[in-house]
Protein backbone atom coordinates (compact mmCIF):
# COMPACT_ATOMS: atom_id res chain seq x y z
CA UNK A 1 0.00 0.00 0.00
CA UNK A 2 1.22 3.25 -1.17
CA UNK A 3 0.83 6.24 1.11
CA UNK A 4 0.50 8.75 -1.92
CA UNK A 5 -2.13 6.56 -3.44
CA UNK A 6 -5.71 7.61 -3.09
CA UNK A 7 -6.76 4.43 -1.16
CA UNK A 8 -4.10 4.68 1.08
CA UNK A 9 -4.46 8.58 1.56
CA UNK A 10 -8.07 7.60 2.89
CA UNK A 11 -7.09 4.92 5.23
CA UNK A 12 -4.90 7.22 6.74
CA UNK A 13 -7.51 10.01 6.85
CA UNK A 14 -10.06 7.52 8.58
CA UNK A 15 -7.64 6.95 11.21
CA UNK A 16 -6.61 10.56 11.73
CA UNK A 17 -10.17 11.75 11.79
CA UNK A 18 -11.12 8.90 14.33
CA UNK A 19 -8.34 10.36 16.43
CA UNK A 20 -9.25 13.87 16.61
CA UNK A 21 -13.04 12.82 16.89
CA UNK A 22 -12.54 10.98 20.30
CA UNK A 23 -9.84 13.53 21.72
CA UNK A 24 -11.06 16.53 21.76
CA UNK A 25 -9.05 19.12 24.44
CA UNK A 26 -10.85 22.16 25.39
CA UNK A 27 -8.79 25.29 26.13
CA UNK A 28 -10.33 25.72 29.90
CA UNK A 29 -10.73 29.80 29.26
CA UNK A 30 -14.00 31.33 30.46
CA UNK A 31 -15.11 33.90 28.57
CA UNK A 32 -18.62 34.87 29.76
CA UNK A 33 -20.86 33.96 32.33
CA UNK A 34 -21.87 30.39 30.42
CA UNK A 35 -18.67 29.27 31.93
CA UNK A 36 -20.52 28.30 34.76
CA UNK A 37 -21.97 25.13 33.10
CA UNK A 38 -18.84 23.45 32.44
CA UNK A 39 -17.86 22.65 35.63
CA UNK A 40 -21.30 20.37 35.71
CA UNK A 41 -20.05 19.12 32.14
CA UNK A 42 -16.99 17.97 33.18
CA UNK A 43 -17.47 16.64 36.62
CA UNK A 44 -19.14 13.13 38.11
CA UNK A 45 -22.52 13.81 37.11
CA UNK A 46 -22.55 14.03 33.46
CA UNK A 47 -18.95 13.72 32.90
CA UNK A 48 -17.46 14.43 29.31
CA UNK A 49 -14.00 12.81 29.75
CA UNK A 50 -16.30 9.67 28.94
CA UNK A 51 -16.62 11.23 24.77
CA UNK A 52 -12.35 12.07 25.32
CA UNK A 53 -13.33 15.81 26.12
CA UNK A 54 -10.87 17.26 28.57
CA UNK A 55 -9.87 20.59 29.61
CA UNK A 56 -6.12 21.96 28.90
CA UNK A 57 -4.77 24.58 30.64
CA UNK A 58 -2.65 26.39 28.00
CA UNK A 59 -4.07 26.91 24.10
CA UNK A 60 -1.08 25.49 22.16
CA UNK A 61 -2.55 22.09 23.86
CA UNK A 62 -5.98 22.66 23.10
CA UNK A 63 -8.43 21.71 20.10
CA UNK A 64 -11.14 23.47 20.80
CA UNK A 65 -11.86 27.13 21.59
CA UNK A 66 -15.08 27.21 23.82
CA UNK A 67 -16.71 30.58 24.00
CA UNK A 68 -18.95 30.42 26.87
CA UNK A 69 -21.32 33.43 26.29
CA UNK A 70 -21.19 37.24 25.14
CA UNK A 71 -17.42 38.59 24.07
CA UNK A 72 -16.77 42.53 24.98
CA UNK A 73 -14.49 44.01 22.61
CA UNK A 74 -11.78 43.81 25.44
CA UNK A 75 -11.88 40.10 25.55
CA UNK A 76 -12.80 39.75 22.07
CA UNK A 77 -8.81 40.56 21.36
CA UNK A 78 -7.67 37.87 23.99
CA UNK A 79 -9.80 35.35 22.16
CA UNK A 80 -8.44 35.90 19.44
CA UNK A 81 -4.71 35.64 20.31
CA UNK A 82 -5.91 32.58 22.23
CA UNK A 83 -7.40 31.22 18.92
CA UNK A 84 -4.41 32.13 16.86
CA UNK A 85 -2.03 30.06 19.11
CA UNK A 86 -3.90 26.76 18.92
CA UNK A 87 -2.27 24.34 16.40
CA UNK A 88 -4.96 23.36 13.65
CA UNK A 89 -7.04 21.65 13.27
CA UNK A 90 -8.81 23.95 15.48
CA UNK A 91 -12.61 24.10 16.48
CA UNK A 92 -14.72 27.10 17.78
CA UNK A 93 -17.72 26.30 19.64
CA UNK A 94 -20.20 29.33 19.79
CA UNK A 95 -22.02 28.74 23.37
CA UNK A 96 -25.28 30.21 23.86
CA UNK A 97 -27.49 33.08 22.75
CA UNK A 98 -25.39 35.80 23.11
CA UNK A 99 -22.76 34.34 20.65
CA UNK A 100 -25.33 33.85 17.95
CA UNK A 101 -26.89 37.17 18.20
CA UNK A 102 -26.13 38.88 21.34
CA UNK A 103 -28.60 37.31 23.27
CA UNK A 104 -29.51 39.61 26.27
CA UNK A 105 -26.37 42.20 25.32
CA UNK A 106 -27.88 42.57 21.58
CA UNK A 107 -28.12 46.47 22.02
CA UNK A 108 -24.95 47.00 24.85
CA UNK A 109 -22.11 49.47 23.45
CA UNK A 110 -19.31 47.06 24.30
CA UNK A 111 -20.21 43.58 22.97
CA UNK A 112 -19.42 42.24 19.46
CA UNK A 113 -23.50 40.35 18.57
CA UNK A 114 -22.18 37.77 16.29
CA UNK A 115 -18.95 35.83 16.56
CA UNK A 116 -19.07 34.56 13.21
CA UNK A 117 -17.88 37.67 11.92
CA UNK A 118 -14.80 37.59 14.01
CA UNK A 119 -13.91 33.83 13.90
CA UNK A 120 -14.54 30.54 12.47
CA UNK A 121 -17.44 29.08 14.51
CA UNK A 122 -17.98 25.34 14.06
CA UNK A 123 -20.97 24.51 16.26
CA UNK A 124 -22.85 26.92 17.67
CA UNK A 125 -24.99 25.75 21.00
CA UNK A 126 -28.05 27.81 21.80
CA UNK A 127 -29.94 28.52 25.20
CA UNK A 128 -29.29 31.01 27.55
CA UNK A 129 -27.48 28.73 29.22
CA UNK A 130 -27.37 25.85 27.84
CA UNK A 131 -27.40 22.70 30.31
CA UNK A 132 -24.71 20.64 30.41
CA UNK A 133 -26.88 17.69 27.67
CA UNK A 134 -27.08 20.87 25.45
CA UNK A 135 -23.19 20.80 25.56
CA UNK A 136 -22.89 17.40 25.52
CA UNK A 137 -24.67 17.24 22.52
CA UNK A 138 -23.17 20.18 20.86
CA UNK A 139 -19.61 18.05 21.34
CA UNK A 140 -21.51 14.99 19.87
CA UNK A 141 -22.10 16.97 16.58
CA UNK A 142 -18.94 18.66 16.62
CA UNK A 143 -17.47 14.58 16.50
CA UNK A 144 -19.96 13.50 13.68
CA UNK A 145 -18.89 17.00 11.89
CA UNK A 146 -15.10 16.29 12.31
CA UNK A 147 -15.67 12.51 10.85
CA UNK A 148 -17.39 13.78 7.72
CA UNK A 149 -14.75 16.55 7.25
CA UNK A 150 -16.79 19.29 7.52
CA UNK A 151 -15.26 21.17 10.46
CA UNK A 152 -12.57 23.07 8.52
CA UNK A 153 -13.14 26.33 9.93
CA UNK A 154 -9.71 26.62 10.93
CA UNK A 155 -9.33 26.36 6.45
CA UNK A 156 -11.99 29.04 6.24
CA UNK A 157 -9.89 31.34 8.54
CA UNK A 158 -6.65 30.69 7.32
CA UNK A 159 -7.83 31.40 3.58
CA UNK A 160 -10.09 34.73 4.34
CA UNK A 161 -7.35 36.20 7.01
CA UNK A 162 -7.33 39.37 5.67
CA UNK A 163 -11.42 39.51 5.70
CA UNK A 164 -11.80 38.15 9.09
CA UNK A 165 -8.72 41.08 10.18
CA UNK A 166 -10.36 44.11 8.58
CA UNK A 167 -13.90 43.24 10.78
CA UNK A 168 -11.92 42.45 13.84
CA UNK A 169 -10.75 46.19 13.33
CA UNK A 170 -13.59 46.72 12.82
CA UNK A 171 -14.44 46.71 16.24
CA UNK A 172 -11.10 46.62 17.96
CA UNK A 173 -10.38 50.30 17.44
CA UNK A 174 -6.97 49.91 19.24
CA UNK A 175 -5.31 47.54 17.57
CA UNK A 176 -2.10 46.24 18.81
CA UNK A 177 -1.10 42.95 18.42
CA UNK A 178 2.15 41.24 18.63
CA UNK A 179 3.58 39.97 15.03
CA UNK A 180 4.14 36.55 15.73
CA UNK A 181 3.81 34.22 13.06
CA UNK A 182 1.90 30.76 14.51
CA UNK B 1 30.90 -13.49 15.67
CA UNK B 2 27.76 -14.27 14.35
CA UNK B 3 25.39 -11.21 13.74
CA UNK B 4 22.50 -11.96 16.18
CA UNK B 5 19.22 -11.07 14.16
CA UNK B 6 17.02 -12.12 17.84
CA UNK B 7 19.13 -8.92 19.57
CA UNK B 8 18.17 -6.62 16.79
CA UNK B 9 14.65 -7.26 16.53
CA UNK B 10 14.63 -7.08 20.15
CA UNK B 11 16.51 -3.43 19.92
CA UNK B 12 13.62 -2.33 17.91
CA UNK B 13 10.26 -3.70 19.22
CA UNK B 14 11.67 -3.10 23.26
CA UNK B 15 10.95 0.76 23.02
CA UNK B 16 7.63 -0.23 21.03
CA UNK B 17 6.60 -2.48 24.06
CA UNK B 18 7.82 -0.07 26.48
CA UNK B 19 5.58 3.24 25.42
CA UNK B 20 2.94 0.56 24.71
CA UNK B 21 2.75 -0.65 28.11
CA UNK B 22 3.46 3.00 29.21
CA UNK B 23 0.39 4.48 27.03
CA UNK B 24 -1.94 1.10 28.46
CA UNK B 25 -1.02 2.46 32.24
CA UNK B 26 -2.04 6.10 31.27
CA UNK B 27 -5.04 5.26 30.08
CA UNK B 28 -6.22 2.87 32.82
CA UNK B 29 -4.36 5.67 35.51
CA UNK B 30 -7.02 7.61 33.82
CA UNK B 31 -9.96 5.27 34.74
CA UNK B 32 -8.67 4.51 37.48
CA UNK B 33 -8.94 8.27 38.77
CA UNK B 34 -12.67 8.72 37.30
CA UNK B 35 -13.73 5.43 39.51
CA UNK B 36 -12.44 6.84 42.01
CA UNK B 37 -13.83 10.37 41.55
CA UNK B 38 -17.64 8.19 41.11
CA UNK B 39 -17.18 8.73 36.94
CA UNK B 40 -17.36 6.45 34.13
CA UNK B 41 -14.18 7.75 32.65
CA UNK B 42 -12.92 7.94 29.36
CA UNK B 43 -11.31 3.83 27.55
CA UNK B 44 -8.37 2.32 28.48
CA UNK B 45 -7.03 3.13 24.73
CA UNK B 46 -7.75 6.74 25.42
CA UNK B 47 -4.02 7.83 26.09
CA UNK B 48 -3.39 6.02 22.49
CA UNK B 49 -6.04 7.98 20.69
CA UNK B 50 -4.53 11.60 22.23
CA UNK B 51 -1.28 10.68 20.49
CA UNK B 52 -2.32 9.62 17.67
CA UNK B 53 -4.22 12.97 17.71
CA UNK B 54 -1.43 15.27 18.82
CA UNK B 55 1.01 13.28 15.95
CA UNK B 56 -1.77 13.64 13.02
CA UNK B 57 -2.11 18.19 14.00
CA UNK B 58 -1.13 19.97 10.92
CA UNK B 59 0.85 22.65 12.63
CA UNK B 60 3.36 22.65 14.53
CA UNK B 61 5.13 26.19 15.92
CA UNK B 62 8.83 26.29 17.80
CA UNK B 63 10.07 28.83 19.44
CA UNK B 64 13.79 28.06 19.12
CA UNK B 65 16.18 25.59 18.25
CA UNK B 66 16.68 24.68 22.00
CA UNK B 67 12.80 23.82 21.87
CA UNK B 68 13.09 22.21 18.86
CA UNK B 69 16.12 19.78 20.58
CA UNK B 70 14.39 19.48 23.78
CA UNK B 71 11.61 16.78 23.50
CA UNK B 72 14.22 14.90 21.14
CA UNK B 73 16.50 14.88 24.63
CA UNK B 74 13.57 13.69 26.19
CA UNK B 75 13.40 10.72 24.03
CA UNK B 76 16.98 9.74 23.46
CA UNK B 77 17.11 9.55 27.11
CA UNK B 78 14.12 7.27 27.48
CA UNK B 79 15.47 4.95 25.15
CA UNK B 80 18.87 4.68 26.58
CA UNK B 81 18.05 4.38 29.93
CA UNK B 82 15.61 1.60 28.79
CA UNK B 83 18.30 -0.53 26.86
CA UNK B 84 20.48 -0.87 30.10
CA UNK B 85 17.50 -1.95 32.71
CA UNK B 86 17.05 -6.06 32.10
CA UNK B 87 13.75 -6.10 32.01
CA UNK B 88 13.50 -10.20 31.71
CA UNK B 89 15.62 -12.38 33.83
CA UNK B 90 18.12 -14.42 31.84
CA UNK B 91 16.24 -12.85 28.11
CA UNK B 92 17.87 -12.89 25.07
CA UNK B 93 15.16 -11.09 23.48
CA UNK B 94 14.99 -7.89 24.91
CA UNK B 95 17.88 -5.56 24.62
CA UNK B 96 20.13 -5.43 27.35
CA UNK B 97 23.22 -3.33 27.38
CA UNK B 98 24.09 -4.30 31.54
CA UNK B 99 27.09 -4.37 32.38
CA UNK B 100 29.30 -3.61 35.52
CA UNK B 101 28.33 -0.32 37.08
CA UNK B 102 25.34 0.02 35.53
CA UNK B 103 23.25 0.76 38.62
CA UNK B 104 25.88 3.86 39.05
CA UNK B 105 25.42 4.59 35.13
CA UNK B 106 22.06 4.37 35.44
CA UNK B 107 21.41 7.18 38.62
CA UNK B 108 23.24 9.68 35.85
CA UNK B 109 21.08 9.32 32.60
CA UNK B 110 18.00 9.48 34.38
CA UNK B 111 18.38 13.10 34.94
CA UNK B 112 19.31 13.51 31.39
CA UNK B 113 15.64 13.42 30.26
CA UNK B 114 14.81 16.09 32.95
CA UNK B 115 17.79 18.30 31.94
CA UNK B 116 16.31 18.04 28.36
CA UNK B 117 13.15 18.99 28.95
CA UNK B 118 14.43 21.94 31.63
CA UNK B 119 16.58 23.23 28.25
CA UNK B 120 13.48 22.97 25.98
CA UNK B 121 10.99 24.63 28.37
CA UNK B 122 13.48 27.90 29.12
CA UNK B 123 13.73 28.16 25.38
CA UNK B 124 10.18 29.11 25.05
CA UNK B 125 10.09 31.97 27.56
CA UNK B 126 6.89 31.33 28.96
CA UNK B 127 7.13 32.23 32.72
CA UNK B 128 4.89 29.25 33.96
CA UNK B 129 7.11 26.99 31.84
CA UNK B 130 10.61 28.65 34.04
CA UNK B 131 8.92 28.05 37.09
CA UNK B 132 7.95 24.43 36.29
CA UNK B 133 11.84 23.85 35.51
CA UNK B 134 13.10 25.84 38.81
CA UNK B 135 10.37 23.44 40.78
CA UNK B 136 11.01 20.56 38.75
CA UNK B 137 14.58 20.37 39.41
CA UNK B 138 14.77 21.05 43.18
CA UNK B 139 12.39 18.62 43.58
CA UNK B 140 14.61 16.68 41.81
CA UNK B 141 17.50 17.18 44.65
CA UNK B 142 15.11 16.41 47.12
CA UNK B 143 13.86 12.74 46.23
CA UNK B 144 17.43 11.41 44.71
CA UNK B 145 18.77 11.81 48.22
CA UNK B 146 16.66 9.17 49.60
CA UNK B 147 17.36 7.18 46.18
CA UNK B 148 20.94 7.44 46.25
CA UNK B 149 21.60 6.60 50.14
CA UNK B 150 19.09 3.35 49.61
CA UNK B 151 21.32 2.47 46.39
CA UNK B 152 24.52 2.93 48.51
CA UNK B 153 22.88 0.67 51.20
CA UNK B 154 22.21 -1.53 48.74
CA UNK B 155 25.71 -1.69 46.75
CA UNK B 156 27.86 -2.13 49.77
CA UNK B 157 25.83 -4.82 51.41
CA UNK B 158 25.83 -6.81 48.40
CA UNK B 159 29.57 -5.72 47.14
CA UNK B 160 27.87 -5.20 43.62
CA UNK B 161 27.02 -2.57 41.52
CA UNK B 162 25.65 -4.65 38.87
CA UNK B 163 21.38 -4.64 37.83
CA UNK B 164 21.60 -8.48 37.16
CA UNK B 165 23.36 -9.62 40.12
CA UNK B 166 21.02 -7.87 42.61
CA UNK B 167 18.43 -9.62 40.83
CA UNK B 168 20.22 -13.20 40.80
CA UNK B 169 20.57 -11.88 44.88
CA UNK B 170 16.96 -11.81 45.34
CA UNK B 171 15.80 -15.64 44.16
CA UNK B 172 12.55 -16.66 45.67
CA UNK B 173 9.86 -14.76 47.48
CA UNK B 174 11.51 -14.11 50.28
CA UNK B 175 14.64 -13.35 49.24
CA UNK B 176 13.05 -9.86 47.78
CA UNK B 177 14.68 -6.64 48.60
CA UNK B 178 12.53 -5.38 50.66
CA UNK B 179 12.71 -8.62 53.09
CA UNK B 180 16.54 -8.70 53.03
CA UNK B 181 16.96 -4.95 53.37
CA UNK B 182 13.81 -3.81 54.56
CA UNK B 183 15.19 0.04 55.81
CA UNK B 184 16.30 0.73 52.82
CA UNK B 185 13.39 -0.21 50.59
CA UNK B 186 11.44 1.78 52.45
CA UNK B 187 14.15 4.75 51.45
CA UNK B 188 13.62 3.61 48.06
CA UNK B 189 9.69 3.30 48.09
CA UNK B 190 9.42 6.62 49.09
CA UNK B 191 11.75 7.83 46.75
CA UNK B 192 9.61 5.75 43.65
CA UNK B 193 6.60 8.43 44.83
CA UNK B 194 8.87 11.48 43.62
CA UNK B 195 10.19 10.07 40.84
CA UNK B 196 6.16 9.13 39.29
CA UNK B 197 5.38 12.83 40.41
CA UNK B 198 1.81 11.43 41.55
CA UNK B 199 0.10 13.94 44.23
CA UNK B 200 1.31 15.19 46.38
CA UNK B 201 4.73 15.62 44.73
CA UNK B 202 3.00 16.65 41.21
CA UNK B 203 4.58 20.29 42.41
CA UNK B 204 6.60 20.76 38.75
CA UNK B 205 2.74 20.12 36.59
CA UNK B 206 0.79 21.91 38.85
CA UNK B 207 -2.22 22.37 35.85
CA UNK B 208 -4.19 24.76 37.78
CA UNK B 209 -1.65 26.62 39.27
CA UNK B 210 0.96 27.45 36.27
CA UNK B 211 -0.90 25.81 33.55
CA UNK B 212 1.14 22.38 32.97
CA UNK B 213 4.38 23.89 33.90
CA UNK B 214 6.87 22.94 31.74
CA UNK B 215 5.51 21.88 28.68
CA UNK B 216 2.82 24.58 28.63
CA UNK B 217 4.19 25.97 25.65
CA UNK B 218 3.94 22.44 23.86
CA UNK B 219 2.26 21.66 21.07
CA UNK B 220 1.44 19.10 18.63
CA UNK B 221 4.06 17.07 17.56
CA UNK B 222 6.58 18.51 20.14
CA UNK B 223 4.00 17.75 23.14
CA UNK B 224 3.22 13.99 21.14
CA UNK B 225 6.92 13.47 21.37
CA UNK B 226 7.38 14.48 25.19
CA UNK B 227 4.17 12.25 25.78
CA UNK B 228 5.63 9.17 24.03
CA UNK B 229 9.09 9.70 25.70
CA UNK B 230 6.72 10.04 29.60
CA UNK B 231 5.25 6.61 28.65
CA UNK B 232 8.63 5.01 28.05
CA UNK B 233 10.49 6.65 31.43
CA UNK B 234 7.38 5.08 33.41
CA UNK B 235 7.99 1.84 32.04
CA UNK B 236 11.58 1.91 32.48
CA UNK B 237 10.95 3.60 36.35
CA UNK B 238 8.50 0.69 36.75
CA UNK B 239 10.86 -2.27 35.75
CA UNK B 240 14.19 -0.51 37.68
CA UNK B 241 12.05 -0.14 40.94
CA UNK B 242 10.75 -4.07 40.18
CA UNK B 243 14.36 -5.17 39.26
CA UNK B 244 15.80 -3.31 42.89
CA UNK B 245 13.16 -4.31 45.40
CA UNK B 246 10.64 -7.00 43.89
CA UNK B 247 13.10 -9.61 42.69
CA UNK B 248 12.79 -8.47 38.81
CA UNK B 249 10.39 -10.87 36.71
CA UNK B 250 10.90 -14.08 34.58
CA UNK B 251 8.43 -13.71 32.64
CA UNK B 252 6.40 -11.47 30.64
CA UNK B 253 2.98 -11.66 32.58
CA UNK B 254 4.77 -11.54 36.19
CA UNK B 255 6.64 -8.46 35.04
CA UNK B 256 3.13 -6.69 33.79
CA UNK B 257 1.16 -8.02 37.36
CA UNK B 258 4.27 -6.68 39.48
CA UNK B 259 4.89 -3.11 37.78
CA UNK B 260 1.22 -2.54 37.43
CA UNK B 261 0.68 -3.38 41.47
CA UNK B 262 3.57 -0.80 41.59
CA UNK B 263 2.05 1.62 39.71
CA UNK B 264 -1.20 1.53 42.00
CA UNK B 265 0.47 2.41 44.38
CA UNK B 266 2.12 5.63 43.84
CA UNK B 267 -1.78 6.03 41.93
CA UNK B 268 -3.69 5.57 45.45
CA UNK B 269 -1.51 7.88 47.19
CA UNK B 270 -1.65 10.43 44.63
CA UNK B 271 -5.58 10.46 44.67
CA UNK B 272 -6.14 10.77 47.98
CA UNK B 273 -3.26 13.60 48.50
CA UNK B 274 -3.31 17.13 47.52
CA UNK B 275 -0.48 19.09 46.67
CA UNK B 276 2.65 19.91 48.62
CA UNK B 277 4.48 23.41 47.81
CA UNK B 278 7.90 23.38 46.43
CA UNK B 279 9.23 24.01 50.12
CA UNK B 280 7.44 21.51 51.66
CA UNK B 281 7.67 18.79 49.47
CA UNK B 282 12.03 19.49 49.91
CA UNK B 283 11.05 19.90 53.88
CA UNK B 284 9.44 16.08 53.78
CA UNK B 285 12.29 14.60 51.48
CA UNK B 286 15.21 15.81 53.64
CA UNK B 287 13.53 15.14 56.87
CA UNK B 288 11.80 11.39 57.14
CA UNK B 289 12.54 9.22 53.81
CA UNK B 290 16.48 10.75 54.15
CA UNK B 291 16.88 10.04 57.75
CA UNK B 292 15.55 6.35 56.64
CA UNK B 293 18.15 6.37 54.10
CA UNK B 294 21.15 7.19 56.51
CA UNK B 295 19.87 4.68 58.96
CA UNK B 296 19.71 1.72 56.56
CA UNK B 297 23.90 2.98 55.53
CA UNK B 298 24.64 2.73 59.22
CA UNK B 299 22.75 -0.70 59.74
CA UNK B 300 24.71 -1.94 56.63
CA UNK B 301 28.18 -0.25 58.34
CA UNK B 302 27.34 -1.77 61.77
CA UNK B 303 26.58 -5.21 60.47
CA UNK B 304 29.86 -5.44 58.12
Amino acid sequence: MNINDKDGRKIVDIIQRYAQKHSLWVLAYGTGCGAIEIPPTMTSRYDAERFGITGRPTPRMADVLLITGYLATKTLKRVIRSYEQMQSPKYVIGFGSCTINGGMYWDSYNTIKSLDHYLPVDVYINGCMPRPEAVISGFVKLQEMISDGSANGWEKYRDNLDLYRSQQKEVIKNWQMPDYNW
Amino acid sequence: MSFDWIKLLGFIVTPLIASAVGFTYMGLSRKVTARVQNRIGPGVSQSFIDVVKLYSKKTAIHHGVMQHMGPVFAITASVTTLFFIPILKDSIFFANFSFRGDLIFLMYIMVFGQLGMALGAGQTGNPNSAIGVSRGLSQMVGYKVPYVLALIAIMVNFETTNLQELIAVQDGFRNWMIFQMPVASLAGMLAFLGFMMYAPFDVPFAPSEIASGPPSEFGGKYLALMMTSRSIFTFVKLVLFVDLFFGGASSFIELLIKTFVLYLFALFVGLVNPRFRTEQSIQFWWKWPAAIGILAVLLVAWKG
